[in-house]
Protein backbone atom coordinates (compact mmCIF):
# COMPACT_ATOMS: atom_id res chain seq x y z
CA UNK A 1 0.00 0.00 0.00
CA UNK A 2 1.34 3.42 -1.19
CA UNK A 3 1.46 5.83 1.64
CA UNK A 4 -1.15 8.08 0.36
CA UNK A 5 -3.40 5.27 0.68
CA UNK A 6 -2.79 4.64 3.90
CA UNK A 7 -3.00 8.54 4.67
CA UNK A 8 -6.54 8.45 3.19
CA UNK A 9 -7.70 5.50 4.86
CA UNK A 10 -6.97 7.47 8.18
CA UNK A 11 -7.98 10.88 7.26
CA UNK A 12 -10.76 9.70 5.93
CA UNK A 13 -11.51 7.79 8.81
CA UNK A 14 -10.76 11.42 11.05
CA UNK A 15 -12.85 13.39 8.65
CA UNK A 16 -15.78 11.66 9.01
CA UNK A 17 -15.54 10.58 12.89
CA UNK A 18 -15.30 14.28 13.43
CA UNK A 19 -18.25 15.10 11.20
CA UNK A 20 -20.03 12.89 13.32
CA UNK A 21 -18.83 13.60 16.59
CA UNK A 22 -19.37 17.31 15.31
CA UNK A 23 -22.89 16.24 15.61
CA UNK A 24 -23.51 15.92 19.01
CA UNK A 25 -22.80 19.52 19.36
CA UNK A 26 -25.82 21.42 21.17
CA UNK A 27 -27.59 18.47 21.77
CA UNK A 28 -25.55 16.06 24.40
CA UNK A 29 -26.73 14.99 27.68
CA UNK A 30 -25.34 17.91 29.16
CA UNK A 31 -23.51 20.98 28.50
CA UNK A 32 -19.79 20.23 29.67
CA UNK A 33 -20.21 17.03 26.86
CA UNK A 34 -22.12 19.52 24.25
CA UNK A 35 -18.09 21.25 24.51
CA UNK A 36 -16.15 18.04 25.06
CA UNK A 37 -17.51 16.26 21.52
CA UNK A 38 -16.61 19.31 20.10
CA UNK A 39 -13.33 20.04 20.83
CA UNK A 40 -13.03 16.24 19.94
CA UNK A 41 -14.55 16.94 16.95
CA UNK A 42 -12.03 19.63 15.93
CA UNK A 43 -9.16 18.06 16.61
CA UNK A 44 -9.87 14.80 14.58
CA UNK A 45 -10.59 17.18 11.42
CA UNK A 46 -7.53 19.08 12.39
CA UNK A 47 -5.97 15.63 12.38
CA UNK A 48 -7.75 14.70 9.37
CA UNK A 49 -6.23 18.08 7.62
CA UNK A 50 -2.69 17.50 8.60
CA UNK A 51 -3.59 13.90 7.05
CA UNK A 52 -4.94 15.57 3.89
CA UNK A 53 -1.89 18.02 3.65
CA UNK A 54 0.98 15.13 3.67
CA UNK A 55 -1.38 12.85 1.12
CA UNK A 56 -1.71 15.66 -1.43
CA UNK A 57 2.06 16.17 -1.79
CA UNK A 58 2.00 12.42 -2.63
CA UNK A 59 -0.66 12.76 -4.91
CA UNK A 60 0.34 16.24 -6.29
CA UNK A 61 -2.84 17.58 -5.41
CA UNK A 62 -4.49 19.90 -2.37
CA UNK A 63 -5.88 18.74 1.23
CA UNK A 64 -9.09 20.71 0.38
CA UNK A 65 -9.43 18.53 -2.76
CA UNK A 66 -9.12 15.18 -1.45
CA UNK A 67 -11.34 15.97 1.49
CA UNK A 68 -14.22 17.75 -0.57
CA UNK A 69 -13.77 16.73 -4.08
CA UNK A 70 -13.78 13.09 -4.06
CA UNK A 71 -17.32 11.25 -4.70
CA UNK A 72 -18.51 9.58 -1.78
CA UNK A 73 -17.47 6.13 -3.10
CA UNK A 74 -13.68 6.96 -3.07
CA UNK A 75 -13.51 7.46 -0.09
CA UNK A 76 -11.39 4.96 2.55
CA UNK A 77 -13.25 5.58 5.48
CA UNK A 78 -14.60 2.25 7.40
CA UNK A 79 -18.11 1.72 7.94
CA UNK A 80 -18.00 2.31 11.61
CA UNK A 81 -17.09 5.93 11.21
CA UNK A 82 -20.29 6.59 8.68
CA UNK A 83 -22.80 5.65 10.92
CA UNK A 84 -25.19 8.16 12.53
CA UNK A 85 -25.66 7.56 16.09
CA UNK A 86 -27.72 9.13 17.92
CA UNK A 87 -27.80 7.09 20.76
CA UNK A 88 -25.45 8.35 23.15
CA UNK A 89 -24.47 4.86 24.42
CA UNK A 90 -23.33 4.06 20.80
CA UNK A 91 -21.69 7.09 20.08
CA UNK A 92 -19.24 6.53 23.29
CA UNK A 93 -19.63 2.44 22.20
CA UNK A 94 -17.74 3.90 19.11
CA UNK A 95 -15.69 6.37 20.91
CA UNK A 96 -14.60 3.63 22.84
CA UNK A 97 -13.75 1.06 19.96
CA UNK A 98 -11.95 3.98 17.36
CA UNK A 99 -9.69 5.64 20.59
CA UNK A 100 -8.89 1.74 20.92
CA UNK A 101 -8.08 1.07 17.57
CA UNK A 102 -5.89 3.79 17.30
CA UNK A 103 -3.78 3.87 19.89
CA UNK A 104 -2.66 0.60 17.84
CA UNK A 105 -2.70 2.49 14.96
CA UNK A 106 -0.97 5.64 15.53
CA UNK A 107 1.39 3.30 17.66
CA UNK A 108 2.58 1.03 15.02
CA UNK A 109 2.85 4.45 12.54
CA UNK A 110 5.44 5.84 15.62
CA UNK A 111 7.55 3.11 14.61
CA UNK A 112 7.50 4.21 10.79
CA UNK A 113 10.90 4.48 8.86
CA UNK A 114 9.26 7.32 7.13
CA UNK A 115 10.41 10.04 9.45
CA UNK A 116 7.05 12.24 8.51
CA UNK A 117 5.13 9.74 8.51
CA UNK A 118 6.25 8.95 12.16
CA UNK A 119 6.44 12.59 13.22
CA UNK A 120 3.03 13.32 12.44
CA UNK A 121 2.07 10.04 13.89
CA UNK A 122 3.44 11.02 17.55
CA UNK A 123 2.12 14.87 17.21
CA UNK A 124 -1.92 13.78 16.73
CA UNK A 125 -0.85 10.91 19.37
CA UNK A 126 0.36 13.12 21.79
CA UNK A 127 -3.73 14.85 21.36
CA UNK A 128 -5.26 11.90 21.28
CA UNK A 129 -3.82 11.36 25.06
CA UNK A 130 -7.11 12.99 25.61
CA UNK A 131 -9.48 11.54 24.13
CA UNK A 132 -8.62 8.31 24.90
CA UNK A 133 -8.67 9.39 28.52
CA UNK A 134 -12.30 10.84 27.63
CA UNK A 135 -13.40 7.58 26.24
CA UNK A 136 -11.60 5.76 29.28
CA UNK A 137 -13.42 7.76 31.78
CA UNK A 138 -16.69 6.81 29.93
CA UNK A 139 -16.47 3.60 29.59
CA UNK A 140 -15.44 2.83 32.98
CA UNK A 141 -18.77 4.70 34.23
CA UNK A 142 -20.94 3.30 31.57
CA UNK A 143 -19.57 -0.56 31.49
CA UNK A 144 -21.98 -2.24 33.70
CA UNK A 145 -24.54 -0.47 31.86
CA UNK A 146 -26.38 -3.36 30.13
CA UNK A 147 -27.88 -0.62 26.94
CA UNK A 148 -24.11 -0.04 26.78
CA UNK A 149 -22.97 -3.50 26.80
CA UNK A 150 -25.37 -4.42 23.94
CA UNK A 151 -24.14 -1.19 21.63
CA UNK A 152 -20.14 -2.17 22.21
CA UNK A 153 -21.46 -5.88 20.92
CA UNK A 154 -23.31 -4.36 18.33
CA UNK A 155 -20.64 -2.08 16.98
CA UNK A 156 -17.29 -4.03 17.66
CA UNK A 157 -17.37 -6.30 14.58
CA UNK A 158 -17.37 -2.90 12.79
CA UNK A 159 -14.01 -2.22 15.03
CA UNK A 160 -11.67 -4.94 12.80
CA UNK A 161 -11.67 -2.61 9.79
CA UNK A 162 -9.93 0.24 11.03
CA UNK A 163 -6.67 -1.61 11.33
CA UNK A 164 -7.19 -4.45 8.48
CA UNK A 165 -7.78 -2.15 5.33
CA UNK A 166 -8.77 -5.48 3.90
CA UNK A 167 -11.87 -5.59 5.32
CA UNK A 168 -12.55 -2.15 3.97
CA UNK A 169 -14.86 -3.02 1.17
CA UNK A 170 -17.67 -0.47 0.08
CA UNK A 171 -19.22 1.95 2.56
CA UNK A 172 -23.08 2.48 4.67
CA UNK A 173 -25.36 3.92 2.78
CA UNK A 174 -25.03 6.48 5.62
CA UNK A 175 -22.24 8.31 4.00
CA UNK A 176 -23.69 9.42 0.23
CA UNK A 177 -26.04 11.88 2.79
CA UNK A 178 -23.23 13.00 5.28
CA UNK A 179 -20.75 13.79 1.76
CA UNK A 180 -24.02 15.84 0.59
CA UNK A 181 -23.72 17.94 3.33
CA UNK A 182 -20.24 18.37 3.76
CA UNK A 183 -19.58 19.24 0.67
CA UNK A 184 -22.90 21.55 -0.23
CA UNK A 185 -21.31 24.40 0.15
CA UNK A 186 -18.13 23.71 -1.23
CA UNK A 187 -20.03 22.27 -4.16
CA UNK A 188 -22.29 25.32 -5.00
CA UNK A 189 -19.93 27.45 -6.66
CA UNK A 190 -17.49 24.85 -7.82
CA UNK A 191 -13.52 26.91 -8.19
CA UNK A 192 -14.72 29.64 -5.54
CA UNK A 193 -11.60 30.81 -3.43
CA UNK A 194 -13.00 32.22 -0.27
CA UNK B 1 -25.28 12.10 40.89
CA UNK B 2 -23.18 15.01 39.44
CA UNK B 3 -21.73 17.63 41.55
CA UNK B 4 -20.15 20.81 41.70
CA UNK B 5 -16.42 21.82 41.25
CA UNK B 6 -14.84 24.73 41.26
CA UNK B 7 -12.15 25.69 39.19
CA UNK B 8 -9.23 28.12 40.31
CA UNK B 9 -6.37 28.94 37.44
CA UNK B 10 -3.28 30.38 38.01
CA UNK B 11 -2.12 32.95 35.03
CA UNK B 12 1.74 33.07 35.61
CA UNK B 13 3.73 30.83 38.05
CA UNK B 14 4.17 32.76 41.21
CA UNK B 15 0.69 34.47 40.60
CA UNK B 16 -2.12 33.90 42.77
CA UNK B 17 -4.83 31.60 41.92
CA UNK B 18 -7.85 33.16 40.97
CA UNK B 19 -11.41 31.51 40.72
CA UNK B 20 -12.13 30.83 37.45
CA UNK B 21 -15.94 29.23 36.70
CA UNK B 22 -17.10 26.07 38.06
CA UNK B 23 -18.08 22.75 35.93
CA UNK B 24 -20.32 20.16 36.80
CA UNK B 25 -18.96 16.73 37.16
CA UNK B 26 -19.80 12.92 38.49
CA UNK B 27 -16.35 12.60 39.78
CA UNK B 28 -12.91 14.24 40.07
CA UNK B 29 -11.78 12.30 37.07
CA UNK B 30 -14.36 14.16 34.79
CA UNK B 31 -14.30 17.41 36.71
CA UNK B 32 -10.31 17.23 35.34
CA UNK B 33 -10.75 16.44 32.08
CA UNK B 34 -13.45 19.10 32.19
CA UNK B 35 -11.63 21.80 34.04
CA UNK B 36 -8.67 21.39 31.15
CA UNK B 37 -11.12 21.53 28.55
CA UNK B 38 -12.87 24.56 29.75
CA UNK B 39 -9.83 26.26 31.49
CA UNK B 40 -6.82 24.73 29.46
CA UNK B 41 -7.67 24.21 26.13
CA UNK B 42 -5.74 27.91 24.77
CA UNK B 43 -2.99 27.49 26.64
CA UNK B 44 -4.16 30.21 29.27
CA UNK B 45 -3.44 29.12 32.08
CA UNK B 46 -0.08 27.36 33.99
CA UNK B 47 -1.93 25.60 36.63
CA UNK B 48 -5.20 24.82 37.45
CA UNK B 49 -7.01 23.85 41.25
CA UNK B 50 -9.97 21.94 40.91
CA UNK B 51 -12.18 21.97 44.15
CA UNK B 52 -15.32 19.99 45.29
CA UNK B 53 -17.81 22.76 46.19
CA UNK B 54 -17.76 21.09 49.74
CA UNK B 55 -14.50 21.80 50.35
CA UNK B 56 -14.74 25.71 50.00
CA UNK B 57 -16.16 27.18 53.50
CA UNK B 58 -18.35 30.49 52.87
CA UNK B 59 -17.95 33.18 55.42
CA UNK B 60 -20.37 36.08 54.85
CA UNK B 61 -20.92 37.30 58.29
CA UNK B 62 -18.13 39.41 60.45
CA UNK B 63 -18.25 40.43 63.70
CA UNK B 64 -17.40 44.33 64.63
CA UNK B 65 -19.63 44.90 67.60
CA UNK B 66 -17.89 47.87 68.77
CA UNK B 67 -17.25 49.67 65.84
CA UNK B 68 -13.18 49.03 65.51
CA UNK B 69 -13.21 51.46 62.31
CA UNK B 70 -8.94 51.98 63.32
CA UNK B 71 -9.33 48.53 61.90
CA UNK B 72 -10.43 49.32 58.51
CA UNK B 73 -9.44 51.00 55.54
CA UNK B 74 -11.73 53.50 56.04
CA UNK B 75 -11.41 54.42 59.71
CA UNK B 76 -10.11 57.67 59.50
CA UNK B 77 -10.88 60.41 57.59
CA UNK B 78 -8.25 59.98 55.01
CA UNK B 79 -10.03 61.54 51.88
CA UNK B 80 -10.45 65.15 53.79
CA UNK B 81 -6.57 64.90 55.30
CA UNK B 82 -5.60 64.47 51.71
CA UNK B 83 -7.21 67.05 50.36
CA UNK B 84 -5.89 69.38 53.24
CA UNK B 85 -2.54 68.14 52.38
CA UNK B 86 -2.96 68.68 48.44
CA UNK B 87 -3.82 72.28 48.79
CA UNK B 88 -0.91 72.74 51.30
CA UNK B 89 0.98 71.70 48.30
CA UNK B 90 -0.49 73.80 46.05
CA UNK B 91 0.31 76.73 47.99
CA UNK B 92 3.67 75.39 48.50
CA UNK B 93 4.40 74.87 44.96
CA UNK B 94 3.06 78.20 43.86
CA UNK B 95 5.14 80.08 46.33
CA UNK B 96 8.63 77.51 44.90
CA UNK B 97 8.14 78.77 41.37
CA UNK B 98 9.57 82.13 42.47
CA UNK B 99 13.04 80.42 43.26
CA UNK B 100 13.87 78.86 40.52
CA UNK B 101 16.13 75.27 40.79
CA UNK B 102 19.69 75.64 40.05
Amino acid sequence: MSRAELLLQIADDELILGWRDSEWTGIAPFLEEDVAFSSIAQNEIGHARALYELAARDLGTTADELAFDRAPEEYRCAQLVELRLPSWEHTIARHHLYEEADAIRLGRLKQSDDAELAGLAAKIDREEVYHRMHAQMWFDRLEAEPRFTAALEELRPLSAALLDSQLRDGHTSELAPLWEEMTMVRRSIPAARW
Amino acid sequence: MTRIWEVFRQERKGQAFQHAGSIEAPDERFAEWYAREQYGRRGESTALWVVPREAVHEIHDFVDELKRNYHRVDGYPLKEKLKEARERAAVTAKNAAHFPRS
